[in-house]
């Protein structure tokens, strides 16, 4: 039998029922929740007196649209209250687990499911939010879903869906000192654009992937979606297993060394094909800013801002020139010259613990630059714990930063973190389109080093020239 | 109860930007409502109004020529980002039954078809003709999804694929979950197997 891949393998092990010309119907390991996506959902199933199928293989949290100031304080926005409020009715009526605003293990839906145990390799998983990716870093099938698909998950436990292709994404060698998971993803994406993931599921592979601990390969799966693929995955490691090891749900003792066996064997096969190869080295990538409005429109931090005339296609010539108007650049304009208003270190793409300690290793002892405001929201309220237990949050409220309660605050700005009109925001977070962070606001992504280094010096610094210490 | 699709015959509306996301067809303040439907008077907001909420008079849908436009023609990648099926609802109740493009991004892609809304995707050189004809006033195209035709005033014809099965879920307003229900003889066999590692550890 010819080589598999491991998401031929995840995929042919989740067949419900597949017949010619049709989706394939496959089994959902896991359901996550959240308020923004969910309600409609819930609404269809009263509607015709269906149940949650499991509700047990379902979990719910709040992240989208709550505040990340004082949580013993009421949700000032009537709207997102009630949003709130609806889910956990929901929640209580169909018999789901639900962590709401005040439980200690709150957060972003894609950072408290590693956190917690309820991701791990093999599984399918599903959420209605595209970043549902984040979860294949453990070798799980893990894709967003509409509400309409969250609707037929809560009713069936199932899915339709036509099978993807295999495409995989190779770095090879080591990064330099300064370049992180996020460059790496960010380099991947201005490679493949925005579309290039598109009708495909990605396996990440290489030595500068291997070598990646979890938190990273969370935020390279995470920005999957930005390369038009709904999953990227990586194949179950010794790394993995050590990070899952002694989580709240996931197996234990005898259990977990089975189901270690079980997830060597879902690795991808020494023989497999894909339908599709793109290879990068890791040696070339440098940190990585975006100038425009998608992903994709990024260079190195070493850079200048590109002019529509670079590009050969006459539509990205004019998305090119559209973007640097919303952008307010120049083309020509060095990167390292932008100035910057606010910096934003938070969101499923980085806002982990080992992102937030990163950061503060470049913040520490030193002062946010005058007329920019800085915030730093943790990814959980776990993270939040561990990182105030390390002092961590000391460190950024003596350098001027804002600390704040989890959630995903100005990633998308449904709650009151938003950006002004003009504004401009280095941002770890995973969207730089059109006022994602607020209506007129210009967004510049980046690395959790490059954004507290950005916050110092009030614009964008290469942060390989600065010493980082250990 | 999704609205079976046939056909539609209505103007065109041309929107002429690549990779459209679906914050710009639904941007974020209008995700709170926890309903499905009057999405449509948010659709493109930031796009179609002023902060005021003024109309923005240069925004192709509030150009007098676009009222009541049935059928979008867009570029390629559409619906990119977000899985917000917010963004589907927005286009359908707002009149769009149809959207051409070279190519669309995938949970967009599924979202629109659950809704009963058809997505075409055509060669860039067919968007292109439909782009410089959709200049005129009232440019109107005629899709039937059962012949899997586009036609245009003049009477040239186009062809387009689709999936045979979305067509007939489309065609027949098709509900999925009574559908998958049909099967419940097979989840249940397959529920009963599960292995106990892939449970919920409590």
């Amino acid at each position: 039998m010819a080589g598999r891949t491991i998401f031929d393998k995840v995929w042919d092990s989740h067949v419900v029922h597949e017949e010619p010309g049709r989706p394939t119907l496959i089994w959902i390991d896991r359901h996550l929740v959240h308020e923004v996506t969910s309600p409609q959902a819930f609404d269809g199933l009263r509607l015709v007196g269906r149940r949650v199928r499991r509700p047990d293989l379902t979990f719910a949290t709040v992240d989208h649209s709550i505040p990340t100031t004082d949580r013993s304080l009421p949700i000032q926005d009537p709207i997102a209250a009630k949003q709130v409020e609806v889910l956990g009715n929901n929640c209580r009526e169909f018999g789901i687990t639900y962590h709401d605003l005040k439980h200690p293990q709150q957060g972003i839906v894609h950072v408290i499911g590693p956190e917690l145990g309820l991701t791990l390799p093999g599984l399918t998983i599903v959420c209605g939010d595209s970043h549902t990716s984040t979860h294949g870093a453990f070798g799980a099938l893990a894709f967003g879903i509409g509400t309409s698909e969250v609707e037929h998950v809560l009713a069936t436990q199932c899915l339709w869906m036509e099978k993807p292709r295999n495409l995989e994404i190779r770095v090879d060698g080591k990064r330099a000192r300064g370049v992180t998971a996020k460059d790496i993803i960010l380099s991947i994406i201005g490679k493949i654009g925005t579309s290039g993931g598109t009708g495909s599921v990605i396996e990440y592979r290489g030595e500068a992937v291997s070598t990646l601990s979890m938190p990273e390969r969370m935020t390279i799966c995470n920005m999957s979606i930005e390369g038009g693929a709904r999953a990227g995955m990586i194949s179950p490691d010794e790394t993995t297993f050590r990070f899952i090891e002694g989580r709240q749900y996931a197996p234990k003792g005898e259990a977990f060394e089975k189901a270690k066996e079980y997830w060597r064997e879902i690795a991808t096969d020494d023989d497999a094909t894909f339908d599709r190869s793109v290879h990068f080295n890791a040696n070339d990538m440098a940190p990585q800013v975006t100038w425009g409005t998608t992903p994709a429109m990024v260079t190195d931090v070493t850079g200048n801002v590109p002019a529509p005339n670079d590009f050969d296609d006459a539509n990205t010539r004019k998305a090119v020139a559209r973007a640097l108007e919303y952008m307010a650049l120049e083309p020509g304009t060095s990167i390292q010259s932008i100035k910057l208003d606010r910096i934003f270190i938070g969101s499923c793409t980085n806002s982990r613990l080992e992102d937030l300690t990163a950061a503060s290793k470049i913040v520490r002892g030193k002062k946010v630059a005058s007329g920019v405001k800085a915030m730093v929201v943790p990814g959980s309220q776990i993270v939040k714990y561990q990182a105030e237990k390390q002092g961590l949050d000391r460190i950024f409220k003596d350098a001027g930063f804002e600390w704040r309660e989890a959630g995903c605050s100005m990633c998308l700005g449904m709650n009151p973190d938003i950006l002004a009109p003009g504004e401009r925001c280095a941002s770890t977070s995973n969207r730089n389109f059109e006022g994602r962070q607020g209506r007129g606001g210009r967004s510049h992504l980046v690395s959790p080093i490059m954004a507290a280094a950005a916050a110092l010096t009030g614009h964008f610094v290469d942060i390989r020239d600065w010493d980082i210490p250990e | 109860m999704v609205e079976p699709f046939k056909s539609v015959n209505g103007v065109v509306a041309p929107l002429d930007r690549v990779n459209v996301d679906t914050d710009q067809i639904i941007p974020k303040q209008f995700l709170k409502l926890v309903q499905r439907t009057g999405f449509g008077q948010y659709l493109f907001y930031d796009w179609r109004f002023y902060p005021d909420g003024k109309p923005k008079s240069d925004f192709v849908l509030n150009e007098s020529r676009y009222q009541g436009a049935k059928i979008l023609i867009a570029r390629a990648n559409f619906g990119c980002g977000s899985s917000r099926e917010h963004a589907a609802w927005s286009l359908l109740d707002y009149g769009f039954r149809a959207i051409l493009a070279p190519s669309f991004a995938d949970i967009f892609y599924n979202n629109c078809f659950k809704n009963g809304i058809l997505l075409v995707t055509l060669d860039e050189a067919t968007i292109e003709k439909y782009f410089d004809q959709a200049k005129r006033a009232g440019f109107s195209l005629e899709i039937d999804l059962m012949q899997q035709t586009i036609r245009d005033p003049e009477g040239s014809v186009v062809r387009f694929d689709i999936d045979p099965f979305r067509k007939k879920a489309l065609l027949e307003g098709l509900d999925d979950i009574e559908l998958t229900l049909k099967h419940e003889e097979k989840i249940r066999k397959y529920e009963e197997k599960l292995q106990p590692i892939r449970l919920i550890q409590k």
